[in-house]
């Protein structure tokens, strides 16, 4: 069994940080101009990442699949950023920030890792403004602030609901500064699909180029994985297209052990489902929660009526609506963390209370704050994203609610890091929403574009020089090593061996099929009879997918179906792990709900005695059943208490 | 919100195997879409047609899906992004089109944007002008709190609406010039309207339009066809005080 050292420095919680700075080693910088570092994925983590170490002198290699950098899926993020600045005076402070995560994942984080978190979140917030970031101001110039679910202060950060988009701007254009110094050199349009290791260290990765198909191998001293998250094995997410989980993947190949894989979140305000044409689901940000209240009809005739489309939503008086988060939830109201609000939907939808034909929809009602604050305000808030409504629904938010469901939205879980961010292989690193320390069983809203900016400009460049610095003497990574060219080989002999298969289904086909094994058992609601069946049923599909894909178009030239096989090939092995670990986890907490673990009216029961762990795989080889490890989670300052948002 | 059924399509395409290759229209029918669809729906249910059929699918770039990381692009019955207003391929949706209609599409057509393969085209340059000054020269660290720059409300908000430009090129595709003035000068206005820009706005604005020229771009000619296909609808303003930045820092030479 390999190292599962989390390396978290002794002493007091507030000072573990300051201390392990002080304590790890740097490199000169004469010696970083000897050294490379390449990092896969340009989001926020891995762009932030990227030009911070540049910066520094290292030479960075980065990638990513989409044309740009700015593509990541990263962009996507609406509603803003935490962090602990108390510009509100509302009793903020990086502690509260720290508790509010640390509940907010139902105990399943690291709290020192989630402290460091706390305390360097006032630090992105200057910096992206120093980038020229264009955060909502006050009238009187100062930066604005909204509140997020579950916490009880405003300390989030939002331009517009585009926060992800200005802050992914932020880093990207410093990263083009660092791309036209030469201190960068960009491969866009390019995947990994492997990484090599050397002597038990990473030194590199095989990627193939998109539009020439070439299989190219890159060297460094280190390795930093910034790809995000694993959600498109539900097919239907909010993902974009190409997020995937291959890179991770990869890793865990290769001896970087997987964490928590059953910890995914699902998000309570998306766009439902309609039809059975639909690619991917389109998110509305939790910030309309601030705003809008969530209700459904109170009585089941109504419901009915509204389902056949025979009354609308405004045709149901004020007192036959059932404000039903503020009914079970007073004090946090609309404002309850995801996991809580997104079971409290399929609450109300499976008893009968859905209102749009399919009954899998509840609204989101924003009369009342137009009612409060007039309509300008409002635009001026949401404008964006009731537009970006409008064209998906062909409906007119300020006039009928909103429909909402949950849908599959961002990843807890992914490779295990220790305090340094390394991964179980000696100099590969892990970053952002692809490893797993930050978020526990459940991420707050805003906490993402915060982890992923904290990972890559302020914790990531300070531990890998901690690693680096034991690698001065080491040459530039020779490309065509014997673990260079076997890699080469395995990953040509995968694409080809997919590429002839030549079967009669699309990869599409697979894919759906795979996204509803994973929806019906290792979604919203798992037991283990359910998981215990989806294991067989994902191994039968994956056997008939190596047997009967078919991937059109040529191997040296652009291939998206190509690319996609190869994606869907790892999501049957993700979502294979992701069934064994919620298996195991015969709790409730966060995202992961387990019916056999329920109190008396219904919540989530989380049990601490048993699970108080993170839950570390370990690969045993293609075929083999996977070990599992466990980091028992010691809470030194927080009391473990069962959640309640009463 | 009841969606309908178009029961047939014809859907002409521009096929072009590589950049080298030459291209041409190839018609497809495609049968039964709801209106509820989007356009990029259509087109993975016509490209799953065209597999099991034994034809090579349509290659074209999307990613999220949500208008927001200006992948996708298409030039949809002569108009960047198609026929409805303020909105990215990925957010038209299949109601914007009538039963029977014939739906031409063709790729971003301009001298700095060639074809990689069919409809996806190269939009490098794009980055290039970035990299020539679409930045505030800071490193990561040693900057001052956030709160101790103060920004006017009406600043911060007009600054936000030339920063919401999303890098699709449609301004580009629209441009009878192939012009990449409104990209420009998006960035320029974003920066320099924030004191943080201000330091640099000379440079920046003198620095991306010499690389603008440099990649093969046209001259702006004022049609404000950029504008009226923006899917962000950045205003044509933006031009306006690029053309003020970059005289005044020819003038400060």
């Amino acid at each position: 069994m390999q190292n599962l050292d989390s390396k978290i420095p002794a002493g007091p919680l507030a000072e573990k940080w300051s201390k392990h700075k002080a304590a790890i080693r740097v490199v000169s910088p004469a010696n970083k101009r000897k050294l490379e570092v390449i990092v896969v994925g340009t989001g926020l983590g891995g762009a932030s990442a990227a030009a911070s170490l540049a910066e520094l002198g290292y030479n960075v290699k980065a990638f990513c699949y989409q044309d740009s950098p700015r593509r990541a899926h990263s962009i996507a993020a609406q509603g803003g950023i935490n962090a602990a600045k108390n510009y509100q005076n509302d009793n903020d402070s990086v502690y509260r920030l720290f508790y509010d995560t640390i509940k907010g994942g139902d105990y399943r984080a690291r709290e020192a890792n989630v402290y460091r978190l706390a305390e360097v979140s006032p630090n992105i917030i200057d910096q992206c403004v120093a980038q020229g970031v264009p955060f909502a101001r006050e009238y009187g110039g100062l930066l604005d602030n909204r509140s997020f679910g579950g916490v009880l202060v405003s300390r989030t950060f939002y331009a517009r609901g585009q926060t992800g988009q200005q802050l992914l701007l932020g880093a990207y254009q410093a990263l083009n500064r660092q791309i036209a110094k030469g201190n960068v050199k960009m491969y866009t349009r390019h995947e990994m699909l492997d990484v090599v290791l050397i002597g038990g260290k990473a030194r590199g990765i095989i990627a193939r180029d998109l539009i020439t198909g070439e299989i190219k191998r890159f060297g460094a001293h280190a390795v930093v994985v910034a790809t995000g998250g694993y959600g498109n094995v539900f097919f239907l997410s909010t993902n974009a297209m190409g997020s995937n989980g291959s890179a991770a993947w990869q890793c865990y190949r290769k001896g970087a052990m997987f964490a928590n894989p059953c910890f995914v979140q699902i998000h309570p305000t998306c766009i439902p489902v309609h039809g059975d044409q639909q690619s991917k689901l389109t998110l509305m940000s939790e910030s309309l929660r601030n705003d809008g209240r969530v209700w459904v009809p109170k009585k089941k005739e109504d419901a009915q009526k509204l389902r056949e489309g025979k009354i609308g939503p405004n045709d149901i008086a004020e007192e036959d609506r059932d404000f039903y988060l503020e009914r079970r939830y007073p004090s946090y109201g609309n404002l309850v963390p995801r996991d809580v609000a997104s079971r409290a939907a399929k609450e109300r939808c499976d008893a009968g209370y859905g209102v749009n034909s399919e009954g899998k929809a509840v609204y989101l009602d924003f009369k009342y704050a137009i009612e409060r604050l007039g309509r300008n305000v409002i635009e001026e808030r949401y404008g964006n994203l009731f537009q970006m409504y409008e064209k998906i629904t062909d409906q007119d938010p300020y006039k009928v609610p909103m429909q909402i469901y949950p849908a599959i939205h961002y990843s807890m879980g992914g490779t295990w890091v220790d305090y340094n961010l390394m991964t179980t292989v000696q100099g590969l690193y892990s970053i952002g929403e692809a490893n797993f320390s930050d978020h526990g069983a459940n991420r707050l809203g805003a906490s993402a574009l915060m982890q992923g900016l904290a990972d890559g400009y302020f914790i990531l460049p300070y531990t890998i020089g901690d690693y680096l610095a034991g690698e001065i003497m080491t040459p530039k990574t020779d490309i065509n090593a014997p673990e260079f060219v076997e890699a080469e080989k395995k990953v040509t002999e995968r694409i080809e061996k997919l590429f002839h298969i030549k079967g009669t289904k699309t990869v599409d086909y697979y894919h759906k099929k795979l996204g509803n094994i994973m929806w019906d058992f290792v979604g919203m609601s798992r037991n283990e009879e359910g998981l215990k069946k989806a294991i067989v049923m994902i191994r039968e599909l994956r056997e008939e997918f190596w047997k009967d894909v078919k991937v059109p178009g040529e191997l040296n030239n652009l291939n998206p179906e190509l690319e996609k096989a190869g994606r869907l090939a790892d999501f049957f092995d993700i979502g294979e792990l992701m069934a064994l670990d919620a298996l195991d986890r015969n709790e409730s907490c966060g995202g992961h709900f387990r019916e056999e673990s329920v109190t008396e009216d219904g919540e989530a029961l989380r049990n601490d005695e048993k699970y108080t762990y993170v839950s570390v795989w370990e690969h045993q080889g293609e075929g083999k059943e996977p070990v599992l490890h466990k980091e028992p989670l010691i809470f030194e300052n927080i009391k473990l208490s069962q959640r309640s948002y009463k | 919100m009841a969606d309908k059924i178009l029961k047939k399509l014809y859907i002409e395409v521009w096929r072009q195997n590589n950049a080298k290759a030459k291209g041409k229209f190839e018609t497809y029918t495609i049968e039964n879409i709801s209106t509820g669809t989007s356009f990029l729906e259509m087109l993975d249910i016509l490209n799953n047609d065209l597999i099991e059929k034994g034809v090579d699918p349509i290659a074209f770039d999307h990613d999220c899906r949500e208008g927001i990381c200006g992948t996708c692009s298409l030039y949809i019955n002569g108009r960047p992004h198609g026929p409805d207003s303020a909105v990215t391929t990925c957010q038209l949706h299949m109601r914007k089109f009538k039963d029977g209609d014939t739906i031409t599409i063709e790729p971003w057509r301009a001298k700095a944007f060639p074809v990689i393969k069919d409809l996806v085209v190269n939009r490098s340059a794009f980055e290039q002008i970035l990299q020539a000054g679409g930045f505030v020269s800071v490193n990561t660290g040693g900057v001052p709190d956030g709160n101790a720059i103060l920004i006017s409300h009406e600043d911060a908000e007009e600054s936000m609406d030339a920063a919401s430009c999303i890098g699709c090129g449609a301004c580009v595709a629209a441009c009878k010039n192939s012009s990449a003035m409104l990209f420009v000068s998006a960035k320029v206005s974003h920066l320099a309207k924030l004191p943080q820009g201000k330091v640099e706005a000379k440079a920046r604005a003198r620095n991306m339009v010499a690389k603008m020229d440099e990649l093969g771009f046209g001259g702006c000619t004022n049609t404000q066809a950029c504008e009226a296909e923006c899917p962000k609808s950045i205003s044509i303003s933006n031009i306006a005080r690029l053309n003020r930045e970059y005289l005044s820092a020819r003038f400060s030479e």
